[in-house]
């Protein structure tokens, strides 16, 4: 594990964001996955979301599960607190974090193995519960930790490094989602940051579940040419939908694009996603078409990304239960207890 | 039919003191009939406990209802029938064979009985219910329910209920739904009309009005225990229905909608989560409980068994939680709804590696409460989860109880949890450093500070700051200060309930087992055999469990499981010696009755006096 020392040392003219926070502020430990990991360009990735957006990093709960993927909060947002959970299980525990404080961002951080297979139930089932978060899948099609066997989101025939092939259909986690009611879901490829950056900020902003999935290869494991999660694959079979400019909702919007080729989408807190359609004039508003979209790249062996479904106008747990807008961890015994008068009626019933 | 020809019956003489059993067919509305009689002698100031004994399975099987009437105050099983109340023609044979000679059976004569069910020395008590129900009543429904009205009417004439009692019940039973109660009271009169008609009533076998009741409630113990975590300020709760611990999250869910709704918003104060599964339901407790809100779950066995990693998990990286386990008859899927007290080693070092963890057993409906309320505070001082163990005998029966109480001006206890203000001042924040030398950390709550009090929270090895370590002495100093923790437990925990008069002879229990406890001292000095009693409240255990056990010549440790447990549990936690204790096992899915307490007690002592 990490056993070289992070230098402090910073560049004095390193630019500052709205809150006077460096980068570095929202940097975590040196990192300890492999060199060219995908995952290591998802926690830049964050970073670069986090700090553009002058997001206070202790107002930023991370979750994880077990795995490669898992491991990553250690390496962003260092001033965040984090919960590596067990393996698979991260939903209930962001479910339970976010019932206590309804104020945080929380951010949850799994892999393949962690949401496809041993904890796929927990995933299906967060979803349909509308937590309000962003859910980040680093999806490399293998077990690292393990030494690279095949996940449940390996495709159909693809091959990891030692010749293992895929004999079964994979799970998409971002069909799923859709099929399940999350009402943001995109998918990129960690070696798009230019795509991943605007689309993590986006699914921070957005009220709700937002959900991206993230190629993110194994070099390792699951890198060779035959290999459908491999960056080779993954780049030549890139098919964006759509391009996503995120503008947060302090900053005027100064940009303009020719008319019918983008839309805004506003947030609840006010931020914009301009969203440039590329080619087939892509519609992120109807679930069934970005489930066609989906299926039809797949069939061509092409991997559809960018912002594949939104429904900016939706409600969370908190809003379904209609909870009372201060925290439940700030209430004492004065808003909870009923008191003693109360409870000698109480036991009059049962007399 | 009347008594087989020639038999002179030597019936019961009985007052305040025998056991009725209905026998029912389950959905048929029996239920509310049977809670209506047990709380009609209740509201004569005569003690008595109803215990369920149900199927599982919504309509059609077996299910009884069985009412010990004791004005001696004995609230545990008594073996033995005294008045049956035969409704269910697929177990009526077996249902009067468990008649006491010189008992009753109460039956629906429509159809007469056949010949071979007849039994010498049992009064039969003959009711046409159907006859009765068809010709009062047109709708199918009310004639299939007020069947059991009308059998409650009669008893009120065969035993002498008083029957204002009866109407007061049904009045305040239907509040709301007035027009539902001229029609039972109707039934109640049919049936207290036949029976005076047709017996000669009241029979020996009798009730008479007492004044042992007076300040207490007739309550389950899981009502108290979901009244218990609205007072002590839960507001997270998920769970997944599990029988018998589903009615713990429907009292609390019940009660924070009357009393946890904000007047002015209509807002929630509370969140019920039902979740896809027990592991999920753990969980979800779990990261609320580590984002500074009190959360609980409940279950029963199967559900401990789920939930295993995560208990781990919170033990480990020292998360409050509270858990409920309403214990059922395990393993496995084993007997759903029967009681037992088979969890405790499974709770006691639940999930991989050296674990354990704090247990509390409350033995009555106002211990459930008290203990719920303060299950929260010791899992936020001790930062660790707390099992309440309960079991369904105390989950799903009515209890007589002393009423609930809060102190007015009580306090949450929220342990060691540092503001901003204490970040502030702090130069390092250490969330697994033993600043104060007992054990317990300092924490803190996500966003409590700008730039202080955050960490990681893992369940792999970690050091005093929360980094994750492989270093073997620093994981093992991790794990001593841990233990040290649960030493510190102690003083937060209640202590043993010990009543000595210096007798040899020791009875050592908790739980359920507390109900046949003083019925069966007393049975036991019938024999000449004086005995203390220390009822355990709480694990880990106090010293003065080890040093009651030592005063004695010989403690008998009662266990509603066929291992015993608890036995194994003191043995390991106070190296009691093999030579000091002896196991007295009750584990049929019934609660333990005092004659099997002191019958295993006089065998054991007959045995070594030999």
């Amino acid at each position: 594990m990490t056993y070289i020392r992070k230098p402090s040392f910073q560049h004095p003219q390193l630019e500052t964001n709205e809150l006077g926070l460096t980068r570095r502020d929202y940097e975590g430990t040196l990192t300890t996955l492999c060199g060219g990991c995908g995952h290591d360009s998802i926690s830049a990735a964050i970073i670069q979301a986090a700090a553009e957006m002058s997001l206070e990093p202790n107002r930023i709960a991370k979750l994880s599960g077990i795995g490669c993927s898992s491991k990553i909060p250690s390496y962003f947002l260092g001033k965040a607190h984090a919960f590596n959970a067990v393996h698979g299980r991260m939903p209930s525990v962001a479910t339970g974090a976010n019932l206590a404080n309804k104020e945080l961002y929380y951010l949850g951080i799994s892999g393949d193995g962690d949401s496809a297979s041993i904890g796929l139930g927990q995933f299906c089932h967060i979803v349909r519960r509308r937590i309000n978060m962003l859910y980040i899948v680093a999806n490399n099609g293998t077990y690292g930790l393990t030494k690279g066997q095949l996940s449940a989101t390996a495709d159909l025939g693809s091959k990891t490094k030692s010749g293992e092939e895929s004999l079964y259909d994979n799970i998409d986690l971002a069909s799923l989602a859709i099929e399940l009611g999350a009402s943001f879901v995109a998918r990129s490829f960690s070696g798009d940051k230019k795509q991943l950056v605007p689309l993590i900020q986006a699914g921070l902003s957005h009220k709700g579940f937002a959900f991206i999935d993230v190629v993110s290869p194994c070099v390792t494991f699951n890198n060779t040419d035959l290999s459908t999660h491999g960056y080779k694959n993954t780049w030549e079979n890139n098919a964006a939908l759509s391009q996503v400019d995120f503008v947060p909702m302090r900053e005027e919007i100064t940009t303009r694009y020719a008319e019918g080729e983008e839309k805004d989408i506003t947030l609840h807190d006010g931020s914009v996603i301009h969203l440039h359609k590329i080619g087939n004039n892509y519609d992120p508003f109807h679930k069934e078409k970005a489930m066609m979209h989906i299926n039809q790249h797949k069939a061509e062996g092409r991997i559809a990304t960018g912002l594949l479904y939104i429904n900016q106008k939706t409600s969370d747990l908190h809003d379904l239960t209609n909870t009372v807008d201060r925290p439940f961890n700030v209430l004492g015994e004065q808003e909870l207890s009923p008191g003693n008068s109360t409870l000698m009626e109480i036991n009059e019933a049962f007399r | 039919m009347n008594s087989p020809a020639g038999a002179k019956i030597e019936t019961l003489t009985k007052v305040n003191d025998f056991v009725v059993k209905f026998a029912n067919v389950n959905g048929s509305g029996s239920a509310s009939a049977n809670t209506l009689f047990a709380k009609s002698i209740f509201r004569m100031g005569i003690p008595v406990s109803p215990h369920n004994i149900f199927p599982s399975n919504i309509q059609g099987l077996p299910t009884w209802y069985e009412v010990r009437i004791s004005e001696k105050g004995y609230l545990g099983r008594r073996e033995g029938v005294d008045l049956m109340i035969a409704m269910n023609e697929q177990t009526i044979q077996k249902d009067i064979d468990s008649v006491v000679s010189g008992g009753y059976v109460l039956y629906d004569s429509t159809k007469a009985l056949p010949e071979q069910m007849a039994r010498e020395h049992v009064q039969f008590l003959p009711i046409p219910l159907t006859e009765i129900c068809n010709c009062e009543f047109e709708k199918p429904s009310q004639r299939q329910l007020f069947k059991n009205i009308i059998y409650v009417g009669a008893l009120a004439a065969l035993i002498n209920i008083d029957f204002d009692v009866l109407t007061g019940l049904i009045s305040d039973q239907f509040r709301g739904k007035e027009k539902l109660i001229p029609p039972n009271i109707h039934a109640l009169q049919l049936g207290y009309q036949f029976a005076s008609e047709h017996f000669q009533c009241p029979l020996r076998l009798k009730l008479k009005s007492a004044d042992k009741t007076d300040s207490k409630i007739l309550m389950d113990g899981n009502t108290a225990v979901g009244l218990g975590c609205v007072y002590g300020g839960a507001t997270v709760a998920s769970w997944y229905p599990l029988t018998p611990s589903t009615s713990v999250v429907d009292a609390f869910e019940r009660y924070c909608q009357r009393l946890r709704i904000d007047k002015q918003t209509g807002q929630q104060k509370f969140s019920v989560v039902q979740a896809e599964d027990e592991l999920a339901a753990i969980g979800i407790a779990i990261g609320a409980g580590w984002n500074g809100a009190r959360a609980f779950t409940a279950t029963s066995g199967p559900g401990i068994s789920l939930m295993q990693e995560f208990l781990g998990l919170a033990y480990f990286s020292e998360i409050p939680v509270v858990l409920f386990n309403i214990q059922r008859v395990g393993p496995s899927t084993g007997m759903p709804t029967r009681t037992q007290q088979g969890d405790l080693l499974s709770c006691a070092y639940a999930s991989h590696g050296d674990t354990k963890h704090i247990l509390l057993f409350p033995s009555t409906p106002k211990e459930c409460f008290d203990f719920t309320a303060s299950a929260f505070d010791i899992a936020d001082q001790i930062q660790t989860p707390v099992i309440v163990m309960s079991d369904l005998e105390l989950g799903m029966n009515e209890q007589i109880s002393e009423p609930l109480e809060w102190q007015e001006g009580r306090t949450y206890d929220r342990g060691k949890v540092l503001n901003h203000d204490q970040l502030e001042e702090l130069e390092h924040f250490g969330r697994y450093q033993d600043s104060d030398g007992d054990g317990i950390p300092y924490r803190t709550y996500p966003g409590t500070h700008p730039d202080k009090g955050s960490y990681f929270t893992r369940g792999s090895s970690h050091d005093a700051n929360a980094a994750y370590t492989e270093d073997g002495d620093i994981y093992a100093e991790v794990m001593d200060r841990i233990a040290k923790k649960f030493d510190t437990a102690l003083n937060y925990l209640p202590e043993p309930e010990i009543r000595e008069n210096g007798a040899a002879i020791g009875l050592l229990y908790l739980g359920t087992t507390t109900s046949a406890i003083a019925e069966a001292q007393d049975l036991l000095t019938k024999h000449g055999v004086a005995t203390d009693t220390l009822r355990v409240k709480s694990f880990p255990f106090h010293q003065s469990v080890r040093t009651f056990i030592d005063r004695h010549e010989k403690v008998y440790v009662i266990d509603q499981n066929r291992d015993a447990q608890l036995k194994s549990l003191l043995k390991i936690e106070l190296n009691v010696n093999e030579s000091q204790v002896q196991s007295i096992r009750s584990y049929n899915g019934m609660l333990i009755t005092a004659e099997h307490i002191s019958r295993s007690v006089l065998d054991s002592q007959e045995n070594a006096g030999e």
